[in-house]
């Protein structure tokens, strides 16, 4: 077996350790007044809304409509465009078309304190008010005003549909992506009429009181088909059209489920949390010390590289991996894992100690003991990985990668509620994939390394005899 | 370290009566009160208001009632770590309590009790619909990752008898899943999501511990061969894992005891009933491990022999 350098061993420590400032610190680099973050620190972590309080609610249509997909996209671009215009920015909207559910879930905004919940939900599914008005004056709060407030061209129930399309609209040469708009019998005559007297001018688009979009009439339409065109992307014509269908939707949404949680009720359990997890860590660590020594030395540093990596997977230090919500069952996955994180160890010391007192020396005891220790590790962690894929596709938003690879075995079933137990399998699943990386490659790089200093030199540090 | 020198096959009657002692009694504390349903998975409406002062809780059920045209039951809660009190209604269905009709019965009740500074602290509503089917849906994902288990241990240890090996270590499982669910039944807990998440975790962390096990036994099997007894094999590679089986429980064990305490002190319930049923979880895991199975496939390795 390869012998591992003297240094190898400074090495992991400092990595680990340089590992854990960025990690809690994170990296921010400021251009005047600007400060843009580069590396995620623990301040980044988007906590559930078990701990910061706030709304998780499922909508549907009501009992005995049927939507049809592009209802249920119509009806979640309403929802999408309500939450930016309520000033609520992070917010997770799915939709599981196989139920025709809308599952909304934002957190209490950090500096409100009069935040009305139920308001919030009510104006959510309601019905859009969708209006074509003349002109494009906005007010400083950007609501319609002036002529733009009076003078309304077309209401929602006079369109028939919108759709995005790919073409070459207007006698232009190249493609472009555009909604085409079809109106109903109610809407022709009026459009018609407002486009041959608005010609050049804007005629804006509303939801509600938000503005969506200002095209400006080029000829007069009278056929009741228009094409709105832009320098739209493909997805950018498709939300346009959405929003205009949602305005069309013939029902109001309704909420048979919903959660919320006030923000003081979460906070105190983050904190406990916190303490349950720096105490669980040191329980764990005296335990491996006082029964394994030197690899329980190397066990410790092991876990303490394991936690710091767990928590930069939650706050997105790797730019790959987007950030993840961490709840209450999360934090305590992380704990799970602390516990759980050293069996690798364990298995590898007992093993090691067994072959040492076969009378094998040091070096080959340490490379036996982690040879032999291996597949019985690896069978356990493979276990480990079924059930938290499972967690997450069973508890997980619909569009999550494990949700989709078990859609097949559950889609009876629908999305479920409970968005919190899926940030527990994701701390249990990175837990065990992350002690495959700490508590077998690098406790075995570290001990044997460490294991090379004259003062190592010791059977007894290993549970052997002199 | 001390060695370990147990006859735990020779013992395993003991075992047997043990475990199904205590499922007994699970039983017996099942048919006597029954097991609740929360309502994540029933349906109904829970609402919690927090308060100070003293609260007359049959006007305020009244005043609720009033509101919303149903019966409710009320119940009183104080949290110690805040010094909140807590009243929490309980509906039993999610009808006519929309978002719209709750803002209403907030706005009434802070009117009525404007002495008692009533805030909303947590709503929970659920349809009964939505609920019944994640009921399904959990309990779908336990039993096909209980497959997965027999699949994959099968496989593995296909060289100790494969299926003796996968059967035998997924009965040690549903004995723990029996242990976890009693801690529910015996602590009138309402079965929730988190009682899903433990089972479906102490699935994967019991199996990880019969691994072990099994693991030694087809190595010693490929170092003593055939000519060693089932049973002397059997006792010998469970005396030689012993020590790791406990560490690794009192490692795990320990962080979920932190866990609890803390949680109860902080009164965090929905912690609570997570790591304490994971505990028992736990120890009835290592406990089926070191006890139960590998017991079980000796006396069908037995039995295979002796046809």
């Amino acid at each position: 077996m390869k012998k591992v350098g003297k240094p190898v061993f400074f090495l992991i420590v400092l990595l680990i350790a340089a590992m854990g400032y960025l990690t809690v610190a994170g990296v921010s680099v400021v251009y005047g007044d600007s400060t843009n973050r580069v590396i995620k620190g623990i301040d980044d972590v988007r906590w559930g809304i078990d701990i910061r309080g706030g709304v998780d609610v499922t909508f549907s249509p009501p009992e005995g409509v049927t939507a049809t997909e592009e209802e249920m996209n119509a009806a979640e671009s309403i929802i999408q465009v309500r939450l930016i215009s309520q000033n609520i920015t992070d917010s997770e909207v799915y939709t599981d078309h196989d139920k025709n559910r809308i599952i909304v879930r934002f957190p209490w905004k950090a500096d409100e304190t009069e935040f009305n919940p139920e308001q919030a939900i009510a104006e959510l599914g309601a019905m859009a008010n969708l209006t074509f008005r003349e002109g494009a004056n906005v007010d400083l709060e950007g609501k319609p005003t002036g002529d733009t407030l009076e003078k309304v061209v077309l209401e929602g129930r006079d369109i028939e549909s919108a759709t995005a399309v790919y073409s070459t609209a207007n006698n232009s040469s190249t493609p472009t992506y555009g909604v085409e708009l079809k109106l109903k019998e109610s809407g022709k005559e009026k459009f018609a009429e407002a486009t041959e007297r608005l010609i050049g001018q804007p005629i804006s688009i509303w939801m509600d009181d938000t503005l969506i979009s200002a095209p400006t009439v080029e000829s007069k339409i009278s056929d009741g088909v228009a094409q709105i065109t832009g320098n739209f992307t493909a997805e950018e014509a498709t939300r346009l059209a959405n929003q205009i269908n949602a305005g069309a939707l013939p029902f109001a949404l309704v909420t048979e489920n919903y959660n919320t949680i006030s923000p003081t009720l979460g906070a105190g359990a983050k904190d406990a949390m916190m303490l349950a997890g720096a105490i669980a860590f040191a329980v764990v660590a005296v335990i491996m010390l006082a029964c394994y020594r030197l690899p329980g030395f190397v066990a410790i540093i092991a876990l303490a590289g394991q936690v710091i990596l767990m928590i930069a997977s939650i706050t997105g230090f790797f730019s790959v991996f987007p950030s993840f919500t961490l709840t209450l069952p999360g934090i305590a996955g992380i704990i799970l894992a602390i516990g759980f994180g050293v069996d690798a160890n364990i298995i590898t010391a007992e093993r090691i100690k067994e072959e040492l007192a076969n009378g094998r020396s040091i070096d080959s005891a340490i490379d036996a003991g982690f040879k032999r220790a291996f597949s019985a590790i690896l069978d356990g962690n493979v276990t480990v990985i079924i059930v938290a894929i499972i967690l997450m596709g069973s508890f997980g938003p619909p569009d999550s990668l494990f949700a989709r690879i078990l859609s097949p075995l559950f889609m009876m079933f629908g999305t479920s509620a409970a968005g919190t137990i899926y940030s527990f399998g994701y701390t249990l699943l990175i837990g065990v994939i992350l002690n495959l990386l700490m508590g077998v490659l690098a406790s075995r790089l570290m001990l044997k390394s460490i294991s090379r200093q004259s003062w190592a030199r010791n059977a007894a540090l290993y549970g052997g005899k002199n | 370290m001390k060695k370990w020198n147990i006859d735990f096959f020779g013992h395993r009657k003991i075992y047997f009566s043990l475990s199904l002692a205590l499922i007994a009694a699970m039983l017996i504390c099942l048919v006597l009160f029954g097991v609740s349903l929360d309502i994540q998975f029933k349906g109904g409406a829970l609402l919690t208001y927090s308060y100070t002062g003293d609260l007359d809780t049959s006007a305020f059920r009244a005043a609720a009632e009033e509101v919303l045209g149903q019966s409710i039951s009320v119940q009183e809660s104080t949290d110690i770590a805040t010094g909140t009190y807590n009243v929490i209604l309980s509906l039993p269905t999610s009808e006519g309590i929309d978002a719209d009709r709750q803002a209403e019965l907030a706005e009434a009740l802070s009117g009525q009790f404007s002495a008692n500074e009533i805030q909303t602290s947590s709503i929970s509503v659920v349809n009964p619909t939505i609920g019944g089917e994640f009921l399904a849906k959990c309990l779908v994902a336990i039993a096909f990752a209980a497959l997965l288990m027999v699949l994959y241990v099968s496989f593995r240890f296909r060289k100790i008898g494969g299926w003796s090996a996968g059967v035998t270590a997924v009965i040690a499982l549903f004995h723990d899943l029996l242990m976890v669910f009693a801690v529910f039944v015996i602590g009138r807990i309402a079965l929730n999501a988190n009682f899903i998440a433990v089972c479906l975790t102490i699935l994967g962390y019991s199996l990880n511990d019969t691994i072990v096990i099994y693991d030694r036994i087809r190595e010693n099997r490929r170092i003593y061969g055939t000519a060693m007894p089932v049973e002397e094999l059997v006792n010998l590679s469970l005396n030689q894992s012993m020590t790791r089986s406990l560490l690794t429980s009192i490692t795990t064990v320990s962080a979920m005891v932190v866990v609890s305490i803390i949680a109860l002190l902080y009164n965090v319930d929905t912690i609570l009933s997570f790591s304490f049923p994971m505990i028992i979880g736990m120890v009835s895991g290592c406990y089926s491990s070191v006890c139960i199975a590998p017991a079980l496939w000796t006396m069908w390795q037995k039995k295979k022999m002796a046809a």
